[in-house]
């Protein structure tokens, strides 16, 4: 356990830094602050009257000060209540009620190119902040959002270390363009597309750092963005400097992740007596006579206890007179499935200083982080789903690394067998390192001859670079042909922004009206530098002598070194909020993007957006105390998306082909030039929307939360579709065709439903409902036109078991209807003739269930006691259905019997099936995968004052991935595939951690 | 006042704002692709379009074996290259070939009962096309006005110009696969611009009159027979295909046109090509080598043409535990024959007739291995060992590792020829003789027997024994379909094979078999496509 010395090590030497730098005579007040209900006030600042220095309360209400002896009073303030000031009188303990300001929604939002107060929002948008964050060992920033938005879901692909997650904004508006949220960070619109090396490129953000996310959902709230808002927006916003003296805070987890469950297989016995059972049947001992001894559980073999550990140190406050935060994080992590590793150093530096009578307001954000990964052969899951049991994991002998594989009577192994999973996991070594910089200058200049007038510049820049080597050792059953294999990669992406605005705003007192103005032009472009590498033979283990001798592996040399995909936008935005006696609320805003993806005569495209908010709690229940806040918003508005495009789509070109697809003229190869596909027309999609909601607060605002109703209408969808066979290089091609429509209900509930001094129980609930249709994917109407053929599946070749088809979901399943006997078995190959035509053919195929959900769900509730935290999140789905390839793979005598002369296993699903052949499409495999899990269950407890009222600490312990309650019969019901094929997925791993939060 | 100040602040403001204004930094160019104009700046640009034209037969992308498909949302191995898809729609749905795998709609050939949507259908319809437009483009791009406006002269426009006819030799025979296998289909040229409008359709019939006529446009300009360098087309392979055709012109158009047969199999068989002695050879890693009987081969290489759907294909795919025997690496335990086959030979251990290559070292030719039980089980049938990465002369094949085969696929060989003749003689044509007929059959028997033993007399060439030679010499290379279907046999009750129609005995099945459907998505894509009857 080097990991937990050296964490121990770093917080000796930050206490060692505390003895030294505090004086004795400072005393310690402590104390709770509360609400007027009673109930705790997380997140407060406390600070003693006329000195800079402060705490924060934790989740219990607590803090602990130290103050000078001379102090009187404390100062306490909280967003949404009115700042408090309470004498002392020498105390130890005082308890602060903080009252509810009039205008409790006086919070300030972070939204598209700016902030805004939350009752001012017209539009569909969610924040949240670290209080509401998903807790415990949560290693990237989206992680953090799990089941806490209505309209977000996240879904991560999998356990890996270091893995990244699916992310949907009411469930996103493409087809085959992407279906992902524009990410904005400090105001930084940031590569989405990830990079060489990174499994998710938004683990490289230590969540530690983030203060908030803003969710935009509607189009009014995300149409600033244009061209890349259609799936909604989701903004970062990281932690800032703070004043007074500077504040340091430690953070700690330890945390071990475990695995919850394996893929349900037949054991080394059951292999053994199903093929007994079978040889005494046909009389054929070919099988048999394969059988070994052993009873391996190969999934065992393959996953392991891994531990975690993570650490940030931040400190906060007055640098001389710059307001500054500074943060260090380092998280190290292993994968449940062995060799699996993760670690990542990041740094985070915020300043904002003001210059010229505070004329000048300059926000510099620096986000430093270096991601190392090691990837494990994930084929090894598979591997130990379907490798036979009575085999033993070790051969006995040094071949193929000594582990057991299956061999031709040669001694070879057997070309299209399956593999030794451990032999997989352990004779590859996949690392990769990945550096990421995101940094930008705001610079916000109010001119002093025209208060009322701002200029705005914000100068980014989000640079990425991944490089790494994939080695499989010359020993490997999967690489010994080309005596093993070195594979190099390397990218570097350069993602420029410049932003110019301005912004206007004045109250004009004589209509009761405020106005506010943005005009703004925005460049940024997006380079992708690639080195590609010939691959090289590689012995680590067959011989160790000579590891650096490399052989240029045959037909692996690129066809260029070196490439340089890039694009860029250009655009101007504009927006005008107009609001009435601070009832009536308007805005307007209009984007104009030109991208360097469309054709030059016609590459301009704008996107406006309207909203009207009426408070009508002021007009129609002023007097009302039950009723404390209503709000009605209607928004409309036009956004884009144009992730789907290739980056010179409508440009004729010919590309050149690799030396290994050459045509022989002679005694000489001619390399290919080949015509490629282009659309001069091609454009982007454009996504209208039009959102109903209304947000409500009742009960002493103790029962908050909001309605939304929207219905959006992609048109010019960006669809794969079949080209008239002849009329361009290529038989299909992403082009504006057919439109998709989605409808949905979003209902946010926060609760608080008990307020005690020392007790309090809050509840919070979300609920989506989305449904999307395609309603037209054809430039011509033809009656005959079954869809478009999606998701390809694991388990012969060119196999796909969706289809887009108009009128159903995107990706609904289109299978062969089943046919069952009396017990309700299915009949192995016995499908239903749908078109009653008297043969079984591709016309059979119908459209059965969705692989998205209908409605999904998010809870949590937090009981507080003292100084104990009890907190439980979850989030469910419902009406998602999921392919079991595992299953139709695996579940079948042809599996276990392989005819390539090998035995595997089968899931235990074959004992109710016993179906010989793979029946890959038979609607069998199509499962109801609606599920609902505790994600977390975390108790905490603030300890108060220690190491002599130096500091205050607080504890907490959690579980992650406590339990899944469904009835799909694979390994786990959620997936992060839009396709819903549940394949060998990376086992979510269940995660006890154990946390310590220190403030000095 | 406020006007002033205004003033004072908008250019600053503007100044700003066009820092970053200028829309020339939107138009951008890939750094690796060329343009239409830096293309074809010189003879090199031509001769690397050329060779996409021809390697259109022979891969599946830019990227080999697989990558960069020229056919998008297929199985890039399995569905989009030319040779396989040709191979399943030709042999599959024959007493030739089963295969044993399940994917998707692969088992509907062997059972006749395949449709509209068929993906491997859409493949190779796609892939037909898809020849077709790059052997366009090329004579689109290289007219004479194209050549003097890009300073190409001399030496290098000569043989440009004369490079032309190869493309439409090509085209031709992609519309002669099209007009054998759907009937008709999509129908453009080097007139119809890229983009524009939606192809036409030309009928079976119309495909027939162009292919003639274009064959016979090029027969002058093409090189003579056997003067071309390797890989590249001349007047041999222009007549042989036209002999092909004119044999099965009752088929195509209603007319026979058997004199038609004789004359073009005549040209080709006068034309200086002589049966290689040892069949086997024809069909190894180093057939280039057989200029003599084979007239036009797609070449295939392990290295530098690599494919999933070329030879390589043939070998894997019909390779098991014996893959050494196949000269690969390891097999993909699928495709192999039938009784069918195995009943047109008297003996099958190869010992008699050398073409009976149905022995490996896991395989025999008993008749319990040749029986079907289970389609889906690779043991069961007669396992064809005809294609195989192995040199005559002992060296080694180019890739070491033996995934990818070396082995030329031939398109046209002289024994086809000699056949047509014969079968269009008994056929009624005139310009020909039995007795010939008769002798050309024998010189393909004695190369088969290795002396006179097999020979047979005037009495004995019929039309069905024409056919049964044709499966004995031609097996597993894309002939059978087009034969059966000559002989009425394919959808009809007269001649069953194991598992013909899904059925164990064979049955009869509806005669739309006889011929492919237009893939569905094509004619939705395009209205101006028709369906054959009965899909």
């Amino acid at each position: 356990m080097s990991l937990l010395k050296k964490g121990r090590t770093v917080l000796y030497l930050f206490l060692l830094l505390l003895v030294q730098t505090t004086f004795a005579q400072n005393r310690v007040v402590s104390g709770r602050v509360t609400d007027a209900a009673g109930a705790p006030v997380a997140g407060a600042s406390v600070s003693a009257k006329g000195s800079s220095q402060g705490v924060i309360t934790n989740d219990a209400g607590r803090f602990s000060i130290s103050v000078a002896p001379t102090t009187s009073a404390l100062v306490v303030s909280s967003t949404g209540f009115a700042a408090k000031e309470v004498a002392i009188n020498g105390l130890q303990e005082v308890n602060i009620q903080l009252a509810t300001m009039t205008d409790n929604l006086g919070e300030v939002v972070v939204v598209a190119y700016g902030t805004r107060k939350k009752s001012d929002l017209t539009g569909a948008v969610t924040s949240i902040g670290p209080k509401e964050f998903q807790k415990g060992n949560i290693n990237s920033a989206e992680q953090l959002l799990v089941g806490k938005v209505a309209g977000l879901s996240v879904t991560t692909g999998g356990g890996a270390a270091g893995g990244g997650s699916r992310i949907r904004i009411r469930g996103g508006a493409s087809l085959n363009a992407s279906n992902d949220p524009l990410i904005v960070i400090d105001g930084v619109p940031v590569e989405g597309n990830g990079i060489a090396g990174s499994a998710n490129l938004l683990n490289t953000i230590n969540p530690n750092d983030i203060e908030s996310f803003t969710v935009l959902k509607d189009a009014s709230a995300a149409a600033l963005y244009g061209s890349r808002a259609s799936n909604g927006v989701l903004i970062i916003t990281t932690k800032k400097g703070g004043k007074g003296k500077i504040r340091y805070n430690y953070n700690n987890l330890l945390a071990v992740g475990t695995i919850a469950n394996t893929v349900p297989v037949l054991t080394g016995d059951e292999i053994r007596s199903i093929v007994n059972a079978d040889a005494a049947a046909t009389g054929n001992n070919t099988y048999k006579n394969l059988l070994g001894t052993a009873n391996t559980n190969w999934q065992k073999e393959i996953y392991q206890r891994a531990p975690s550990f993570d650490n940030t140190v931040s400190a906060s406050g007055m640098l001389g007179k710059i307001p500054f935060r500074a943060s260090l994080g380092y998280l190290t992590q292993d994968g449940i499935l062995r060799t699996n590793h993760f670690n990542r150093l990041t740094g985070a530096l915020n300043l904002s200083p003001k210059f010229f009578n505070d004329h000048l307001s300059v926000n510099v954000n620096l986000k430093g982080s270096q991601t190392k990964n090691r990837f494990a052969n994930e084929g090894a899951i598979g591997s130990a789903v379907s490798f036979d049991p009575t085999k033993p994991v070790y051969s006995g002998n040094k071949n193929w690394g000594g582990f057991y594989e299956w061999l031709q009577p040669g001694g070879l192994p057997v070309d299209l067998a399956n593999r030794n999973p451990l032999g997989l996991l352990m004779l590859r070594d996949d690392r990769s390192t990945v550096n990421r910089f995101i940094g930008n200058i705001q610079l916000d200049y109010k001119l002093p001859f025209f208060p009322d007038l701002h200029v705005q510049a914000n100068l980014g820049t989000d640079y990425s670079s991944g490089s790494g080597n994939n080695n499989v050792d010359s020993v490997s059953a999967t690489d010994y042909k080309t005596g093993g294999r070195r594979s190099n990669y390397e990218q570097q992406k350069v993602n420029q922004l410049a932003d110019v605005s301005l912004f206007y705003s004045k109250e004009l007192k004589s209509i009761k009206s405020k106005i506010d103005v943005l005009v703004g032009h925005s460049y940024q472009s997006f380079l992708t530098k690639v080195s590609n590498f010939p691959s090289f033979s590689y012995r680590a283990i067959a011989d160790p002598t000579r590891p650096a001798k490399r052989d240029t592996i045959q037909g692996s040399e690129p066809v260029f070194l070196t490439d340089r995909p890039e694009y860029r936008l250009e655009s101007y935005i504009g927006r005008l909020n107009f609001s009435i006696m601070d009832r009536y609320l308007f805005t307007a805003t209009i984007r104009s993007d030109a991208s360097s993806k469309l054709n030059p005569n016609d590459r301009t495209g704008y996107f406006p957006s309207l909203a009207f908010a009426w408070k009508m709690k002021d007009d129609l229940f002023k007097n009302s105390s039950q009723l404390n806040d209503l709000k009605l918003r209607l928004s409309w508005g036009v956004t884009g998306q144009q992730d789907g495009i290739g980056f010179y789509s409508y440009i004729p070109r010919y590309s050149r082909g690799a030396p290994t697809a050459a045509y022989q003229f002679g005694n000489t190869f001619v390399s290919y030039l080949r015509p490629e596909g282009y659309d001069p027309s091609i454009r982007w999609e454009s996504t209208t929307t039009t959102n109903i909601g209304l947000d409500f607060g009742l009960f002493g605002n103790r029962v908050t939360g909001s309605v939304d109703y929207y219905q959006r209408t992609t048109k010019d969808l960006l669809a794969n579709v079949a080209v008239a066979a002849g009329a361009n290089f290529v038989n299909e091609i992403v082009t504006n065709v057919g439109n998709i429509d989605s409808k949905g209900l979003e209902i946010n509930l926060n609760t608080n439903l008990v307020r005690k001094s020392d007790f309090s129980w809050d509840l919070g609930m979300n609920f989506t409902y989305n449904r999307a249709r395609i309603t037209n994917l054809l430039k011509n109407p033809d009656p005959n036109f079954k869809g478009q053929d999606v998701t390809f599946i694991g388990g012969g070749t060119g196999n796909s078991i969706g289809i887009h088809s108009v009128g159903y979901a995107p990706s609904s399943f289109y299978m062969f209807k089943q046919i069952y006997n009396a017990l309700g078995d299915p009949i192995e190959g016995l499908f239903e003739d749908i078109n009653r035509d008297g043969i079984i053919n591709n016309d059979d195929r119908y459209i059965y269930q969705k692989p998205a959900a209908d409605v999904l769900l998010g809870f949590n509730t937090q009981l507080t006691w003292k100084n104990w935290s009890m907190s439980i999140a979850g989030h469910g789905s419902f009406g998602n259905y999921l392919y079991n390839n595992v299953n139709s793979n695996n579940a079948v005598l042809r599996a276990i019997k392989n005819p390539i002369n090998f035995i595997g296993n089968a899931t235990r699903d074959y004992i109710s099936t016993r179906f010989v052949n793979n029946r890959y499409l038979s609607d069998y495999y199509i499962d109801n995968a609606s599920f609902f899990r505790i994600d977390n269950l975390n108790f905490g407890y603030n300890v108060g004052s220690v190491f002599k009222n130096k500091a205050s600490l607080r504890i907490n312990a959690s579980i992650q991935n406590v339990l899944v309650i469904t009835k799909y019969g694979g390994l786990d019901p959620e997936n992060a595939g839009d396709g819903g094929v549940d394949n060998n997925i990376y086992p979510r791993p269940r995660v006890y951690s154990l946390g310590i939060n220190l403030d000095f | 006042m406020k006007h002033k100040t205004m003033k004072n602040i908008l250019p600053v403001l503007l100044a700003g704002m066009m820092l970053f204004s200028c829309s020339k930094k939107l138009d951008l160019f890939p750094q690796n692709d060329f343009t239409s104009q830096n293309a074809y700046t010189n003879a090199a640009g031509y001769r690397s379009v050329l060779a996409k034209v021809y390697g259109g037969l022979a891969t599946s992308g830019n990227a080999g074996p697989a990558g960069a498909s020229d056919i998008q949302g297929l199985d890039e191995g399995s569905q989009s290259p030319f040779i396989r898809g040709f191979f399943n729609c030709q042999e599959l749905p024959t007493d030739e070939a089963v295969v044993a795998w399940n994917d998707q709609t692969i088992k509907d050939f062997h059972n006749l009962s395949w449709s509209s949507s068929d993906p491997f259908l859409k493949g190779i319809y796609a892939r037909l096309v898809y020849n077709v437009m790059v052997a366009n483009e090329y004579l689109r791009e290289s007219t004479d006005e194209k050549l003097a406006s890009r300073g190409i002269t001399g030496n290098d426009a000569t043989n440009i110009q004369a490079s032309r006819a190869e493309a439409r030799f090509i085209r031709a025979f992609n519309y002669w696969a099209m007009m054998d296998l759907f009937g008709r289909g999509t129908f453009i040229d080097e007139t119809n611009s890229v983009g524009t409008t939606l192809p036409k359709e030309k009928l079976r019939a119309d495909l027939f009159t162009y292919i003639e006529t274009e064959l016979k446009a090029i027969e002058t300009t093409l090189k003579a027979p056997r003067s071309m360098e390797y890989g590249r087309v001349d007047q041999g392979a222009c007549w042989a295909l036209l002999a092909r055709m004119y044999l099965n012109a009752q088929v195509y158009t209603g007319s026979a046109r058997f004199t038609d047969a004789i004359t073009y199999a005549l040209k080709v068989i006068n034309g200086g090509y002589t049966l290689h002695s040892n069949y086997r050879e024809l069909f190894m890693a180093d057939n280039d080598k057989r200029t003599g009987e084979i007239i036009f081969a797609v070449g295939c290489d392990g290295l530098r043409t690599k494919s999933y759907g070329n030879t390589s294909f043939f070998c894997h795919a019909a390779a098991g535990d014996d893959a050494n025997d196949f000269g690969i690496n390891g097999g993909w335990y699928g495709y192999r024959s039938t009784k069918g086959l195995a009943d047109r030979f008297s003996d099958l251990t190869g010992a008699t007739d050398r073409r009976a290559m149905f022995i490996t070292s896991s395989f025999g030719v008993s008749p319990a291995q040749i029986a079907i039980s289970d389609v889906g089980n690779f043991g069961n049938g007669l396992h064809v060992n005809k294609w195989r990465n192995v040199r005559s002369d002992g060296l080694g094949v180019s890739d070491v590792n033996r995934d990818f085969a070396d082995v030329d696929f031939p398109v046209f060989r002289l024994s086809e020829m000699l056949l047509i003749y014969a079968e269009a003689v008994l056929r009624g044509g005139t310009g020909g003789d039995v007795a010939t007929a008769v002798t050309y059959v024998n010189r393909i028997r004695q190369r088969a027997f290795g002396n006179t033993s097999g020979d047979i007399n005037s009495s004995q060439l019929t039309t069905d024994f024409i056919l049964d030679e044709r499966a004995r010499e031609l097996y597993w290379e894309g002939h059978r379909r087009t034969d059966m279907v000559r002989y009425n046999l394919l959808t009809t009750g007269t001649y069953l094979w194991p598992w013909k129609g899904g059925v164990a005995s064979g049955t009869s099945v509806d005669s739309k078999y006889n011929i492919f459907p237009i893939p569905a998505s094509n004619r939705t894509a395009n209205p101006n496509l028709s369906q054959n009857p009965g899909y």
